[in-house]
C-alpha cells in the first residue's frame, strides 16, 4: 500500500466515533451505539445476490461483491492549489490522464481514479477494516482543500464494487464493453468510466485476471445479472 | 459413404465420406457427407432443382456455390424456423429439415428461443477473407506479434483454393498449405481465427461488424450459455480486405433453367465437394476462367463443349491446354437458348456478331448442365461501404478499387488479381504493411518487395486474359422476357428496357424502377450485368444526363472541365460501365437476423430496472410497481381484497389523518460547491438562493431560456459554499448536464462544481399529523418541536440506531412531513425502523399514486405531467417564485408579448359535475357553446376550439369526490365557469376551480 494518511486502525478502536468528522453537528444525539453495531446495519447493493453469484461462478470466471469500499469524489483543477492539497492529504498524487490509477493500482490500499480532467474518485477499503469512516475521510480531505476551489464528496454508497476474476473474465467483459481491454491497451492499474452494454460503470483492472466493475447502486442487480449471463458459457 | 449419391465422385474433394449426414428436403431424405453444404449434398444426389421463382413461378436451380446465391433458399424447420437461408452457404449438419422456398420467406411469429450475443474486440490488423491472399496476409501480420483477427464466412479456410485441393501452393498441395498456415496462426498467441463469420459492415475508424455462426455445426453439443450467433464488433488499426471476386452470369434466353450454373460453382462442386452437377456440359464463357471449369468437368468424366464468346477464343496458354485436353470449342459463339423447363435438356449454340446478335444458324447441343462465366466482379462491398473509390477497368471488365481506404489494404481478387501466386504476393505485402502501420515491424524484412507487388499489378490483365463484355445475347425470338438479370427479383433484360423506355437513366433509378439488386443477394448477381445492359441501350448523350457521384463512375471531373470551357466533349456513342457507375453499397453484406442485433438485450435483460435499497421491503410487502424512467417505484400497497382505489384511499387517509411513509430515494440529488455556488444557483433558478441561510431549505424552479419550466426541487444550504439540490426523479441526469453546461460553457468564471449524489442517499418521507411523533422516536436527540424545527429547515443528527442522518422538514402533500436522508447502505434499516417507530400510529407505506393524489389536491405540479415545455411558472400560478430583482435563465422571455398577453393556458382544477367521474388525463376541454349541435357522433362540421386539457385526474379521499388539474386558456379568469370535457366520444360537464383544493391556507404543514 502506498503511504497514505488513511490510518488503518482496529475497528474496535473506532467505537463511539459516530458523528465522525464529517462536519455534522450531531454531538447532542443520545446515540451511544458502538460503531461496529452501526456498520452491521449496512446492506450492500448486491448482498441479496451473493448466492446467485456463487452459483454462477466457475473455474474460468467468478464474480463477487467487494462491499462498502470507501469512495470519495474529488473535484480539482489539475495543477491547481486544491490538487496539491488533496495529493498531500491523500499521500498520492492525483492521476493526470484518462485511465490512470494513482496509488494502490491493485485496489489494496488507497487508489485515486481519473474520471475526467478535474474529477477523481478516491477509493479506500471498508471502514470496518480501516476504522476510518467515509465521512471522516471526506472531512479530512475537505479540510485540506479548505476554502480553495473544488469539491470533496463522500460517495461511498453511490456505487458498489463487483470483482470479476479468472482467465475468462476479460471475455465476459468484452461481450458488452466496447473499449479495448487487451493488456497492451489496458494494463493492470487502468480504470475508465464506460458502458457495460447500456449501463454506465467504472471498469478497473486490478490484476491480470481481476477486474473491478463499479455500477451505481440502483443498477447493481441488473449489472450482476448481466455479468452472470455472460459467464454462463464459461462456467 | 452411406446412401448412394449418384453424382458423387469416388475420390477427391474436401469431404469426409466416412461420415454420412442425412438431410430432409420437402419431406424427402437425402444423404450427404460431412464437409458438404446442403447445396453440394443435393448436387451429389443429382438434384439441382430448388424452389420456383418469386413472381413468375419459374422452376429454378442452384446457380452458385456461395453467398451470392439468388435461387436456392430454404426454410430451416426447427424450434424457431429460419427463413430464406441460402443452401449454398448452409453447412450440412445432422438433423436439418428444410422446406424449399419460392424466392420469398415468411418470418416465424414465434419467439426465437436461441441466444445471440456480442463481442467487442480491438485488433492491430483485421483481415477479411481467408483465401490465399487473406491467409498470406494473416501469416505475415501474425509473425510480427500484432493482434490479428481473421474473418472467413465459410466453414473452411482456403477461399478459391478449396475448389482445387490438388493445386500446388508454395510447392505443396493447397489443402496442406492451408492446414500449415492454420497451424501457424493458431499457435500465434494474438491471432483470432473466426470461421463461419461474415464481416458484413464496415464503418469509420476501421470499425467492422461481423456475424459468427457458433453452434449449428456442433450438433447440439454446445454448452449452456454459448450463443447461437455472435455479433463481433471489431475496431482495427489496419484492415486488409481479401474479399475475392464474384463471377457474373450471362444474360441470355432462358438462362434461369435449372442446370444453368456459374462456371466457378461447377468447378467448386467438383473440386471441393466431389459432386458433379452434370455429365454432359456446355461451358459458356466470355473469358479464360471458364476453361478451368471445362478441365474440371473433363476430369470428372463429363463430356464438355466450350462455347467461347470471343471471336479469337482463349489466350494462347489456355488454348494450348484446351487443345491438349481435346476440348471442343466454338469461338465467337453464344448460348442463345435452352431447351427444358425443369432441367436443362439442351443448349442452342450459335455464332454471334459484335453486338451479340445471332450471326448464323443455331445448333442444338444436348446437355444437362450449362456452366456460364460472364467475367468477374471484385467483391468491393466492404471497400465501397467506406466510400472507397472504384473505377471501371475495361480490360479486366470489372469495377475495381482505385486506392484503398485510409488505413486499409487490398489484396487478391478484390483487385482483379485472379491467380494464386499473385494473391499470395499481394497478401504478404498487405499483411506486412498493415502490421508495420500498426507499429509491428517484421523481424526479417524484405520478404515481399514493393516491386513484386508492382509486377503483380502489371501482370493482372495478361493473367486474366481478354474478357468479352457480352452484356446480353439476343434470343432466337427477339424478345428479352426470359433473359434474367436478377433471378431473385425475377427481373429480366426486358424490365431494364422498360425502365430506360420510361426515361430512367441513372442506375439508381433503374434499380428502383425494376427492383434489381433489392433481393437477398443485394445485386451480387445482377448489378454489374444491369450496368452492362445500360451501356448497350443508353447513348453517350443519355449518360451525360446521369448525375455524377455513383461509385465507380468516371470522368465527372473532365466533364465539368469541358463544360466550363464551353466546348462540349463529343460523347462516345456507346458508354462504358464507368460512365454509368454502380449503385450504393450498404451493410449488411449478407442478411443478419434482428435477434442477432439485439443480442442479450431481450426479456429480463432488455433494460435496466433500477431499484432502491429499500426495494426488498416493497417486494416483501406486495407493492405493485410503476415504471418511472428506469426506476421501479412502489405504486401502491394493496391489502388483501383491496383494489387500487381502496388501497390509494386508505394510503391517502393515513397521510392526511395519521402518518404514512414513502420511499423517495429516486429523487435526483446534486451537491454543489464553490465560492460562487450561491450566485450560480441564483442564475439557474427563478428564485434566489444566495441569501438562503445555512441549515435552511428552499423550493426552486428552473426554466429553459424560453422561460418554460424545466425542473423543480428543493435546495438545502449545507455550508456557506455548499448546497444540496434535489431534482425530479426523471430529471436527475439532464439537470446535472444542464448545470455542467452552464458552468463550463457560459460562466466558466464562476467557482462552482457539481457532483451527482443521487445514489448516495436513501430518502424516506414521513408524512402526516403524527409524523412528528415518529421522527421524535427515530431521532431522540433532535428537537422536533414546531418551534425547534421549522418548516423548510434541516438538521444533521444521529438516529437511535446510531446511523447519521440528515432530516428535512419538507412537504409534498401539504401535511406536516419530514424527509430522512441516510447513505443508501442504511436505507432499508432506517425504513424498517420507521415502520417500527410508527407501528403504534398504524404508519402506512404509500406509493406514487397516493403521492400524486396528495400533491394534486395541493396543486403542486409535476414537471412533465402538468407541464410540457410550454408552461411558465406564472402559468402554474407561481408568480411568487419568479424573482423580479435578479437575472436568471428564462427571465428575459417573460417580457415577450407571448408570455404576457391573454390566452395563455393556466393551471386550474376541474371538478366534474358527476362527482364520481374520473376524467381521463388528456381529456380536451371546450366551451358548451362551441359544440353547437355536435353530439359526439362522427366528426364535427367545423373544428371546435379547444381551451385546454386535463393533465392530472384522481379521486380525492379528502374531498370525497373526483377532481383534476388542467391547463386552460385564461383558466384563472374562468374559475366558476362550467366547461365540457370531451373524451372517448363522451361529453361531461366540469366546473373550473382554483388550482388548490385542499387546505388553501396552508396550515396543515405546521400542524
Amino acid at each position: 500500500m502506498t503511504d497514505s494518511t488513511l490510518t488503518i486502525e482496529a475497528p474496535e478502536g473506532a467505537a463511539g466515533s459516530a458523528g465522525g468528522a464529517g462536519g455534522t453537528n450531531a454531538s447532542a444525539s443520545g446515540a451511544d451505539v458502538g460503531r461496529a453495531a452501526v456498520l452491521a446495519h449496512r446492506r450492500s447493493p448486491a448482498q441479496d445476490l451473493a448466492d446467485e453469484m456463487t452459483q454462477g461462478s466457475g473455474q474460468a470466471v467468478w464474480l463477487r461483491e467487494l462491499p462498502f469500499l470507501t469512495q470519495v469524489t474529488l473535484r480539482a483543477q489539475p495543477d491547481g492549489p486544491s490538487s496539491e492539497a488533496l495529493a498531500g492529504a491523500l499521500g498520492v498524487g492525483l492521476p493526470t490522464r484518462v485511465g490512470e490509477v494513482a496509488g494502490a493500482i491493485d485496489g489494496i490500499g488507497v487508489a485515486v481514479l481519473w474520471l475526467s480532467p478535474d474529477e477523481f474518485l478516491a477509493v479506500a477499503p471498508d471502514e470496518a477494516q480501516t476504522g476510518v469512516s467515509p465521512e471522516a475521510w471526506a472531512g479530512r480531505l475537505s479540510t485540506a482543500v479548505g476554502a480553495g476551489p473544488g469539491q470533496v464528496v463522500d460517495v461511498s454508497a453511490n456505487r458498489t464494487t463487483l470483482e470479476l476474476s479468472g482467465p475468462r473474465a476479460r471475455s465476459v467483459l468484452e461481450k458488452s464493453c466496447e473499449i479495448d481491454l487487451h493488456p497492451r491497451a489496458f494494463p493492470v492499474g487502468t480504470a475508465v468510466v464506460t458502458l457495460l452494454e447500456s449501463t454506465g460503470v467504472i471498469v478497473w483492472r486490478t490484476g491480470e485476471e481481476t477486474w473491478r466493475v463499479m455500477p451505481r447502486a440502483s443498477f447493481t442487480t441488473h449489472v450482476v445479472r448481466w455479468l452472470l449471463d455472460g459467464m454462463r458459457e464459461y462456467c | 459413404m452411406g446412401a448412394h449419391q449418384p453424382q458423387r465422385l469416388d475420390v477427391g474433394g474436401a469431404i469426409d465420406r466416412s461420415r454420412a449426414v442425412e438431410l430432409v428436403v420437402d419431406g424427402e431424405t437425402f444423404t450427404g457427407c460431412a464437409g458438404d453444404t446442403v447445396a453440394s449434398a443435393l448436387v451429389a444426389n443429382g438434384r439441382l432443382r430448388v424452389g420456383d421463382s418469386i413472381y413468375r413461378r419459374r422452376p429454378r436451380g442452384i446457380l452458385s456455390a456461395g453467398v451470392e446465391e439468388p435461387n436456392a433458399f430454404a426454410l430451416v424447420n426447427g424450434e424457431h424456423n429460419e427463413s430464406m437461408v441460402p443452401l449454398t452457404s448452409l453447412e450440412l449438419v445432422p438433423g436439418l429439415d428444410l422446406t424449399l422456398l419460392d424466392g420469398i420467406g415468411v418470418l416465424d411469429q414465434k419467439v426465437d428461443p436461441a441466444e445471440y450475443d456480442k463481442m467487442h474486440v480491438h485488433a492491430d490488423v483485421a483481415i477479411v477473407g481467408a483465401g490465399p491472399a487473406g491467409l498470406a496476409a494473416a501469416r505475415e501480420a501474425a509473425a510480427t506479434g500484432a493482434r490479428v483477427v481473421l474473418f472467413e464466412q465459410d466453414f473452411r479456410l482456403g477461399g478459391s483454393l478449396l475448389a482445387d485441393p490438388a493445386s500446388l501452393v508454395e510447392g505443396v498441395p493447397s489443402e496442406l498449405w492451408v492446414e500449415r498456415v492454420r497451424g501457424e496462426l493458431e499457435a500465434a498467441p494474438e491471432v483470432t481465427i473466426l470461421t463461419r463469420t461474415t464481416a458484413f459492415g464496415s464503418y469509420d475508424n476501421n470499425y467492422l461488424i461481423a456475424l459468427e455462426k457458433r453452434t449449428e455445426h456442433l450438433h447440439g453439443t454446445a454448452r449452456d450459455g454459448v450463443s447461437r450467433q455472435r455479433l463481433w464488433h471489431v475496431t482495427a488499426r489496419q484492415v486488409v480486405l481479401a474479399t475475392g471476386a464474384f463471377e457474373r452470369p450471362i444474360v441470355f434466353a432462358d438462362n434461369d433453367v435449372p442446370g444453368v450454373m456459374l462456371a466457378s460453382a461447377v468447378a467448386a462442386y467438383i473440386g471441393r465437394y466431389a459432386a458433379v452437377p452434370g455429365r454432359r456440359a456446355v461451358v459458356f464463357t466470355t473469358n479464360d476462367s471458364g476453361y478451368a471449369t471445362a478441365h474440371a468437368l473433363l476430369r470428372s468424366g463429363a463430356e464438355v463443349h466450350v462455347v467461347d464468346a470471343r471471336e479469337a477464343g482463349p489466350s494462347a496458354r489456355v488454348g494450348t491446354a484446351a487443345a491438349d485436353a481435346g476440348l471442343r470449342i466454338s469461338t465467337g459463339s453464344a448460348v442463345v437458348g435452352i431447351d427444358g423447363a425443369q432441367a436443362v435438356e439442351a443448349a442452342w449454340v450459335a455464332p454471334i456478331d459484335d453486338e451479340g446478335a445471332l450471326a448464323g444458324p443455331a445448333e442444338r447441343v444436348a446437355c444437362d448442365v450449362v456452366a456460364v462465366s460472364g467475367g468477374w466482379s471484385p467483391n468491393v462491398s466492404l471497400h465501397s461501404q467506406r466510400q472507397g473509390a472504384l473505377h471501371w477497368d475495361d480490360a479486366l471488365a470489372g469495377f475495381v478499387p482505385t486506392v484503398p481506404v485510409r488505413n486499409q489494404h487490398l489484396a487478391g481478387a478484390v483487385l482483379g488479381t485472379y491467380w494464386t501466386e499473385g494473391c499470395l504476393t499481394e497478401g504478404r505485402a498487405a499483411g506486412l504493411a498493415a502490421a508495420a502501420a500498426s507499429g509491428f515491424a517484421a523481424e526479417q524484412s524484405g520478404r515481399t518487395s514493393g516491386s513484386e507487388v508492382d509486377t503483380v499489378a502489371e501482370e493482372r490483365v495478361a493473367r486474366a486474359g481478354t474478357t468479352r463484355q457480352l452484356w446480353v445475347v439476343e434470343g432466337r425470338d427477339g424478345g428479352y422476357t426470359t433473359h434474367f438479370v436478377d433471378p431473385q427479383r425475377d427481373n429480366t433484360a426486358a424490365d431494364v428496357l422498360r425502365a430506360t423506355g420510361a426515361g430512367m437513366r441513372s442506375v439508381e433509378h433503374v434499380k428502383r424502377y425494376t427492383s434489381i439488386s433489392t433481393g437477398v443477394d443485394q445485386g451480387k448477381i445482377g448489378a454489374v450485368n444491369t450496368i452492362g445492359l445500360l451501356t448497350r441501350v443508353l447513348s453517350g448523350e443519355d449518360t451525360r444526363a446521369i448525375p455524377p457521384g455513383q461509385p465507380g463512375q468516371d470522368g465527372t471531373g473532365s466533364r465539368a472541365a469541358s463544360e466550363l470551357s464551353g466546348i462540349p466533349a463529343a460523347p462516345p456513342s456507346k458508354p462504358t460501365p464507368g460512365a454509368i457507375g454502380n449503385t450504393t453499397f450498404r451493410a449488411p453484406f449478407t442478411p443478419v437476423a434482428f435477434a442477432a442485433l439485439a443480442g442479450r438485450s431481450r426479456g429480463e435483460l432488455f433494460d435496466v430496472a433500477r431499484t432502491t435499497s429499500i426495494h426488498p421491503w416493497h417486494v416483501a410487502h406486495e407493492a405493485l410497481f410503476e415504471d418511472v424512467g428506469q426506476w421501479k417505484r412502489p405504486w401502491y400497497y394493496p391489502r388483501a381484497g383491496e383494489d387500487m382505489d381502496a388501497a390509494v384511499a386508505r394510503e391517502c387517509r393515513a397521510a392526511r389523518e395519521g402518518v404514512a411513509f414513502m420511499d423517495a430515494t429516486t429523487l435526483g440529488k446534486i451537491e454543489i460547491r464553490g465560492a460562487d455556488a450561491g450566485e450560480f444557483l441564483n442564475r439557474i433558478y427563478t428564485n434566489a438562493f444566495k441569501k438562503l441561510g445555512v441549515g435552511k431549505a428552499r423550493y426552486g424552479v428552473m426554466c429553459k431560456p424560453d422561460g418554460m419550466v424545466f425542473d423543480d426541487g428543493v435546495v438545502l444550504r449545507l455550508e456557506e459554499h455548499r448546497y444540496f439540490a434535489t431534482t425530479t426523479t426523471g430529471g436527475a441526469a439532464r439537470v446535472l448536464e444542464w448545470l455542467e453546461e452552464w458552468s463550463q460553457t457560459e460562466w466558466p468564471e464562476l467557482d462552482v462544481v457539481c457532483t451527482s449524489v443521487t445514489e448516495q442517499w436513501a430518502t424516506i418521507a414521513v408524512v402526516g399529523p403524527r409524523s412528528r411523533d415518529v421522527i421524535a422516536r427515530m431521532a431522540p436527540g433532535l428537537d422536533v418541536s414546531k418551534e425547534g424545527f421549522g418548516f423548510m429547515e434541516f438538521r444533521e443528527t444521529v438516529l437511535a440506531s446510531g446511523i447519521e442522518a440528515r432530516i428535512c422538514r419538507i412537504t409534498f402533500s401539504g401535511e406536516l412531513a419530514f424527509e430522512i436522508n441516510v447513505p443508501t447502505w442504511y436505507g432499508l434499516k432506517v425504513w424498517e425502523d420507521v415502520a417500527e417507530a410508527g407501528a403504534d400510529f398504524d404508519i402506512t407505506p404509500y406509493g406514487t399514486e397516493t403521492m400524486h393524489v396528495l400533491r394534486a389536491e395541493k396543486a403542486y405540479p409535476i414537471v412533465g405531467q402538468d407541464t410540457d415545455g410550454t408552461v411558465t411558472p406564472q402559468d402554474l400560478g407561481m408568480d411568487w417564485i419568479v424573482s423580479k430583482t435578479k437575472d436568471f435563465i428564462g427571465n428575459r422571455s417573460y417580457s415577450r408579448s407571448s408570455h404576457q398577453g391573454p390566452g395563455r393556458k393556466q393551471l386550474v382544477s376541474v371538478l366534474p359535475v358527476d362527482r364520481s367521474l374520473r376524467l381521463p388525463e388528456g381529456a380536451q376541454l371546450v366551451e358548451r357553446v362551441a359544440l353547437g349541435d355536435y353530439t359526439g357522433e362522427g366528426l364535427p362540421e367545423r373544428p371546435i376550439p379547444m381551451l385546454g386539457h386535463v393533465t392530472s385526474s384522481y379521486h380525492s379521499q379528502a374531498l370525497g369526490r373526483s377532481f383534476g388539474l388542467a391547463l386552460v386558456k385564461d383558466g384563472r379568469d374562468r374559475i366558476g365557469q362550467t366547461l365540457i370535457a370531451s373524451f372517448l366520444g363522451r361529453f361531461a360537464e366540469v366546473e373550473v376551480a382554483d388550482a388548490v383544493l385542499y387546505d388553501k391556507e396552508g396550515t396543515r404543514r405546521d400542524d
